[in-house]
Parts: structure tokens; C-alpha cells; sequence
């Protein structure tokens, strides 16, 4: 039947296939490309975790590794998107991305607005969100409401390895700047995945679940907290619905808004800090829209509005998980205290 | 719970049809069952009395549990109670990959072609699918019709897990695929079944090789006459999202309730593959030409038996397309049911097919 690979070699693979397709399309970043032929050490080492590996050996022309300067090569990037490349340039951690605002949101951002819809930023940054590997606080935090927040830019969180090449494949093909977060905690993650190369269109969010009493809105690996508490509260008689919007930027909320028509309950899920975050952002557009809907105030789950810890016992309290999500969709049907 | 398709693993009860103490003959529907994929309702197997309704509605059950007891009227509650008990005390459900039958793929005029084969012995049977369908429309049907034969569901070029280089994209182009599957599988002769547009293949396929067919079944068959829902077709082939793709299958079934979310998702999946719409393009204008169907084939020329099975609701191809048949042939009309009857009538349908090919032999 079809094929299982990780979430790594679904984005790897979608990349090889658009290298392959298109010549354009080139990638950049750091230990892209070194280690190649030195001791022990055929290939690159693709990347901080290894996501770019073999793509050197197979397009030696279409890879290249950068300085330790985020700002010239998300830069580089934008003017290469300019002149008609297609560029992916890996930016290992999300919370690097500070070095660099002025690429991303006043350049890049902002191309196709200033020059009345002609410039064109056909432009990928890779980059990996999110805690649980014990890299403390500058390498852990999910920061993709920061993007979201800026209008010319497109903001994809896939959330399985089948997502994660489809959307790939998309962001590569768009002709505006993409922000694509992984979860660095779900490399290693399996799931089947075509050989031929497919899309996803942005702004169709996944109805992961069908349920009738709660919708849970869960982003990127949230999803998966969302999976665990639905089934337990299954066994509850509670039905939830889990909705993936895959992309933030742009926003599927008229998938959200029929979902919560139909229960009139909602908790988000969002491994964010809880201030102006996704969780905030979609509980005030269902507060608004929906307010006849509603049974029960929405409830956040998100982590909490501290940095990611890098003690273990704390990170791991950090990140939301199937039992908060349960409890705050208990709140919602008065099954529970309010989370 | 019957086991439709091969990644089915269990199913939920809907609905009884039928109170106990009912009077039940072999083939008529028992209780509504869904499965991830699709709703169907589940058919007796043998007559008798409904004595126990064993599953609930809401039930979620796997493949191979116990849904009802049917007996004669003769056999004591006391049996029923006994055997309920022993079932449940000693069903252990099937583990998952317990080797069934899987797709395989083989080398056609230079394309991979996907092919799902089931059963063995007899004068084999060829299914072929209809436009931007896949050996999955034939869920319902290819096991039960395997019990008396070999069975083949093809994926046509374009299509499901085949190639996507579609030729010209004709009749004649798919007809030569399938003379292609002949010859590389060894068939000399073999019954040819196709749903939809897979029915006009099949009936090019006899017009070109006679010798080659036993019989034609035409399962709400394009290619006798000139009507085809050319919304259909446009929709399916414009259909990116979920809620188009929805709308668009849902023209398919009499009952609309019928096309579930998984449905429509493997669907898209395919749909979102590079080079699908594309091949759905070419072969809409080869064989659907400004929303008519451009080769109406002539029927008095097929010289083989023919079984035409239509739901009389089909919104795809008109069911009274069946007039143009030669007058031997044998038309079965479903009431009620729409253009995938095989799968909204699948009891019928494999009734009327099994019924046919057994007689034609």
C-alpha cells in the first residue's frame, strides 16, 4: 500500500522534487553543504537536523552553504526571489529570526504592495519551532503568530509528514514569501506519503476529526495533543471535531466558523505564548462572528506566557498536552472546571 | 461487519432496517453500517427469522463481529442466547496487514499500470473503472464477484495509483491498455466489466477484439448516446477543495449522504497529484468533447452477451440510455439509485453480474 516516511524526508523530498522540476528553485543556509568529502563524511550534513541532506550530491548547482549571518542571507533570498529564482533558504531556528526582521517584514513583505502588484517574491524560509529537545529558551519558542501578524506574508504549519510535502510543494510554487515552521520534535515522525509530487492550496484548513459536541482547533504537532484528547474523551461521550488550518496566513476561519455553528464550543490548541497569539486571534474571530453560536466561553490552550524552560520537568510542563486539552474542552460542556 | 475495501478495520452502526422477528430472505438489507470511507447497507446472507439484533446503533465494531443472529423459527432463544454468548466469548478481531490482497503494479506500453487481483480460475473478469475513477469504486463488488472467478480491477492511465501520461486520451488509447493488461497477464479471453466511461472502453475494446471478450457488463455505461452531465466533468475537474469536491460527488449518488469526508479526501489527494488535472483535461476533451459524449459506439456491431445494470437516478449518463442496446441484451434498472450503482446498489448489482456470467458459461 503506500509508503510511510518521516516528516524530514517529506519535506526533503518535496524539495528534490521541485530542484528536479524546476532549476530555478535553489536552497541556501547553513552546513547545507560543508562536510561534504571531509573524513567519515561523504554527504553534507544537511542542516542543523539534517533536513537538506542529499540534496547537495544530487543538484550540486542549486545548493550552497551561507555565512553564520541570518540578515545577509534572508536578505540574499529576497533579492534572489527578485530576479526570478525561486529560493529556499533554511533559517535553523525561529528564534533567530530577530537578526533578520528587516528582510522579512519591511522588505520582502512588502515588494508586490510597493511596486502595485508587479513585483513578484517567489521566496521559502525553512525554519523549526517549538519545545521539547532540551534546547532551552533561544531555541525553543513558537513564534509563528509574529509572522502571521504581517499582511505579504504566507505563514504554513504542517502538522504530519503528508502535509508537510504537499504544502512544501506549494509554498515552492507560490509567488510570495513563505514562512514554513516544522516542529523540530516531529522529524522523526511517520506517516504515508505519495511518491508523486502533489500540492496542498493554502487557506484549506483539515477537518482531522468529525465531532459533534466541541471543535478543537490545533496547529502544527498541537494537532496531535488534540488526536489523544479527542479519543479519550470519546470514551467520555464527548465528540470533538479537530480542525487543522495547515496555514495561518491565510486563514480557513469559514471552516472554523461552520464547525462552531454546529457544536457552539471551542477550544484552540497553540504551543504559542498566550498573549497575541493564533489561539487569541481565531478565539476573537469566533467571538465576533459567531456569538449566537457560542455555549460556552472558548478556551486557550497555549503554553504560558513565560520562555520555553530548558529544565526538562519544567519544558515538559511547558508544552500543552492531551490532558489540558481534555480539561479544556471539559469546560466548555461543564464536565469539568474551567481549565 | 463485512470488510469493504482493504484498509477498512471496523464500521459504525447507523440504523436497523429491520425489527427482529422479521421475515428475512437471502440479499435483503439488514442494518446500515459506515465505514471510513462510505455508507452501505449491510445484506443478509442466508434466510431465516431475525431473531437477535446483536450490534446497537452507534456501534463501533470490527470487521468481522457478530451484527444479528438469523435462524429459522424452530431453534430455541436458548440457542440464540448460546451461540451469542460463544461468538462474543471467542471473536478475536483480524490483526491489521494479515496479507490480503494488495495492488500490484505491471509495465503497459511503457506506462505503470496499477491492477488489484482477487480470486482465481474461470473465465477471468476485468474491471475498469470510469473517468477520474479507481479500482476503489469496485469496493463492494470484487471480493464477492472473486468467488467464482478471477477478478482484475484495473486503474486506467490517469488514474488512481497508474501513470499519468494519458496518449491521446481516447477510448481507443484506454481499449489499447487494456488489450496491453491481456496479453502481459496471459487472458485469452475474459468478461469485461466497466463502470461509466470504463463501459464505452470495454465496448471499444469488444468492437476491436470480439474474440477476445466472453461478455460486456455496462454499469451506468457511457457510450450510447450523446448526453453527459458536463457539470459533472467541469466540476470535478475544477474541484480543489473539499467543499467543490463534495458538491461535485455528490452528483454521483441518488443519496448525497453517502459521499463521507474520507471520500472526498482520498479523492482530492489524487486530485492534487501533479499531472492529474492535466490528464482529467485531455481526456475530457477527447471523450466529452463540448459536453457531449463524442464516440457513441454502435451497438448492434459488439456480437457479445450484455448485461447493462442503471440506477434510474443517475444524474451522469441518463439511464435510458439502455434503449440503444441491442434488444438481447439483458437491462437491469435500479430504482432509486444513482450513477456509482454499484456501490449504492452493490447486493443487485453483484446479484445481476454473478446471475449473468454464470449463465453466459
Amino acid at each position: 500500500m503506500a509508503r510511510t516516511i518521516t516528516y524530514m524526508q517529506a519535506i526533503n523530498e518535496a524539495m528534490a522534487q521541485e530542484m528536479e522540476r524546476d532549476p530555478t528553485v535553489i536552497v541556501f543556509g547553513e552546513d547545507n553543504v560543508g562536510g561534504t568529502g571531509s573524513p567519515g563524511e561523504i554527504d553534507a550534513w544537511g542542516g542543523v537536523m539534517g533536513v537538506t541532506k542529499g540534496l547537495h550530491g544530487k543538484f550540486p548547482n542549486q545548493i550552497m552553504d551561507t555565512p553564520i549571518s541570518e540578515s545577509a542571507f534572508i536578505g540574499a533570498a529576497a533579492g534572489a526571489a527578485c530576479t526570478g529564482l525561486r529560493p529556499i533558504a533554511e533559517l535553523m531556528f525561529v528564534d533567530f529570526m530577530g537578526v533578520c526582521f528587516d528582510q522579512i517584514f519591511n522588505q520582502a513583505a512588502k515588494f508586490k504592495y510597493m511596486f502595485g502588484g508587479k513585483a513578484k517574491t517567489p521566496m521559502v524560509i525553512r525554519t523549526m519551532y517549538g519545545a521539547g529537545i532540551r534546547a532551552a529558551s533561544q531555541h525553543s519558542q513558537t513564534l509563528y503568530p509574529i509572522f502571521t501578524h504581517i499582511p505579504g506574508l504566507k505563514v504554513v504549519v504542517p502538522s504530519n509528514p503528508y502535509d508537510a510535502k504537499g504544502l512544501m510543494i506549494a509554498a515552492i510554487r507560490d509567488d510570495d514569501p513563505v514562512i514554513f515552521l516544522e516542529n523540530k520534535v516531529q522529524y522523526a515522525e511517520e506517516g504515508e506519503v505519495p511518491e508523486e509530487s502533489y500540492t496542498i492550496p493554502f487557506g484549506e484548513a483539515d477537518i482531522v476529526r468529525e465531532g459533534d459536541d466541541v471543535t478543537i482547533v490545533a496547529i502544527g504537532r498541537m494537532v496531535n495533543m488534540a488526536k489523544e484528547a479527542a479519543e479519550s474523551l470519546s470514551g467520555d461521550g464527548i465528540e470533538c471535531e479537530i480542525i487543522d488550518p495547515r496555514t495561518l496566513s491565510p486563514l480557513d476561519d469559514e471552516t472554523i466558523f461552520e464547525s462552531v455553528e454546529n457544536t457552539g464550543r471551542l477550544v484552540v490548541v497553540d504551543e504559542s505564548n498566550p498573549r497575541c497569539s493564533i489561539a487569541s486571534d481565531i478565539v476573537a474571530s469566533v467571538s465576533q462572528n459567531c456569538f449566537g453560536d457560542l455555549k460556552a466561553a472558548p478556551q486557550m490552550v497555549t503554553a504560558p506566557h513565560v520562555p520555553p524552560p530548558f529544565s526538562g520537568i519544567l519544558e515538559d510542563l511547558y508544552v500543552p498536552d492531551a490532558e489540558r486539552v481534555a480539561a479544556a474542552v471539559k469546560a466548555t460542556t461543564g464536565a469539568g472546571a474551567t481549565a | 461487519m463485512p470488510k469493504w475495501g482493504l484498509t477498512m478495520k471496523e464500521g459504525t452502526v447507523v440504523e436497523w432496517l429491520v425489527e427482529e422477528g422479521a421475515d428475512i430472505s437471502r440479499g435483503d438489507e439488514l442494518v446500515e453500517v459506515e465505514s471510513e470511507k462510505i455508507n452501505n447497507a449491510v445484506e443478509a446472507t442466508s434466510s431465516g427469522i431475525l431473531r437477535r439484533r446483536v450490534a446497537k446503533e452507534g456501534d463501533v465494531l470490527p470487521v468481522g463481529d457478530l451484527l444479528a443472529v438469523i435462524a429459522d423459527a424452530s431453534v430455541p432463544d436458548s440457542d440464540i442466547d448460546a451461540f451469542v454468548e460463544e461468538f462474543q466469548s471467542s471473536f478475536v478481531p483480524e490483526e491489521e496487514e494479515a496479507g490480503g490482497p494488495a495492488p500490484e503494479m505491471v509495465e503497459i506500453g511503457g506506462r505503470s499500470i496499477q491492477y488489484l487481483a482477487m480470486g482465481e480460475g474461470g473465465t477471468p473478469l476485468i474491471l475498469i473503472p470510469g473517468y477520474g475513477g479507481d479500482i476503489n469504486i469496485f469496493v463492494f463488488n470484487q471480493e464477492t464477484l472473486s468467488q467464482d472467478r478471477a477478478v482484475y480491477a484495473l486503474d486506467m492511465p490517469g488514474h488512481g495509483g497508474s501513470e499519468k501520461d494519458v496518449g491521446d486520451g481516447s477510448l481507443d488509447f484506454f481499449a489499447g491498455v487494456v488489450d496491453g493488461f491481456m496479453d502481459e497477464m496471459g487472458i485469452e479471453k475474459a468478461h469485461l466489466a466497466g463502470h461509466s466511461m470504463g463501459g464505452a472502453i470495454a465496448s471499444a475494446f469488444a468492437l476491436d477484439h470480439p474474440g477476445k471478450v466472453a461478455s460486456l457488463t455496462l454499469l451506468a455505461s457511457a457510450g450510447f448516446g450523446e448526453e453527459i452531465n458536463s457539470e459533472y466533468i467541469e466540476g470535478f475537474i475544477a474541484a480543489n477543495r473539499r467543499k467543490e469536491m463534495k458538491a461535485a460527488l455528490q452528483m454521483l449518488f441518488a443519496d448525497p449522504d453517502l459521499v463521507t469526508r474520507d471520500l472526498v479526501n482520498d479523492i482530492l489527494a489524487y486530485k492534487r497529484k501533479d499531472g492529474v488535472n492535466e490528464a482529467l483535461r485531455t481526456v475530457a476533451d477527447a471523450v466529452f468533447a463540448d459536453g457531449r459524449q463524442a464516440r457513441v459506439i454502435d451497438a448492434s456491431k459488439l456480437g457479445v452477451p450484455i448485461l447493462a445494470v442503471w440506477g434510474d437516478n443517475d444524474k451522469i449518463v441518463p439511464a435510458d440510455h439502455a434503449k440503444n442496446l441491442p434488444s438481447e441484451a439483458k437491462v437491469e434498472t435500479i430504482e432509486n439509485k444513482g450513477h456509482m450503482v454499484q456501490m449504492e446498489a452493490a447486493g443487485p448489482t453483484n446479484r445481476a453480474v454473478s446471475e449473468f456470467l454464470g449463465g453466459v458459461e
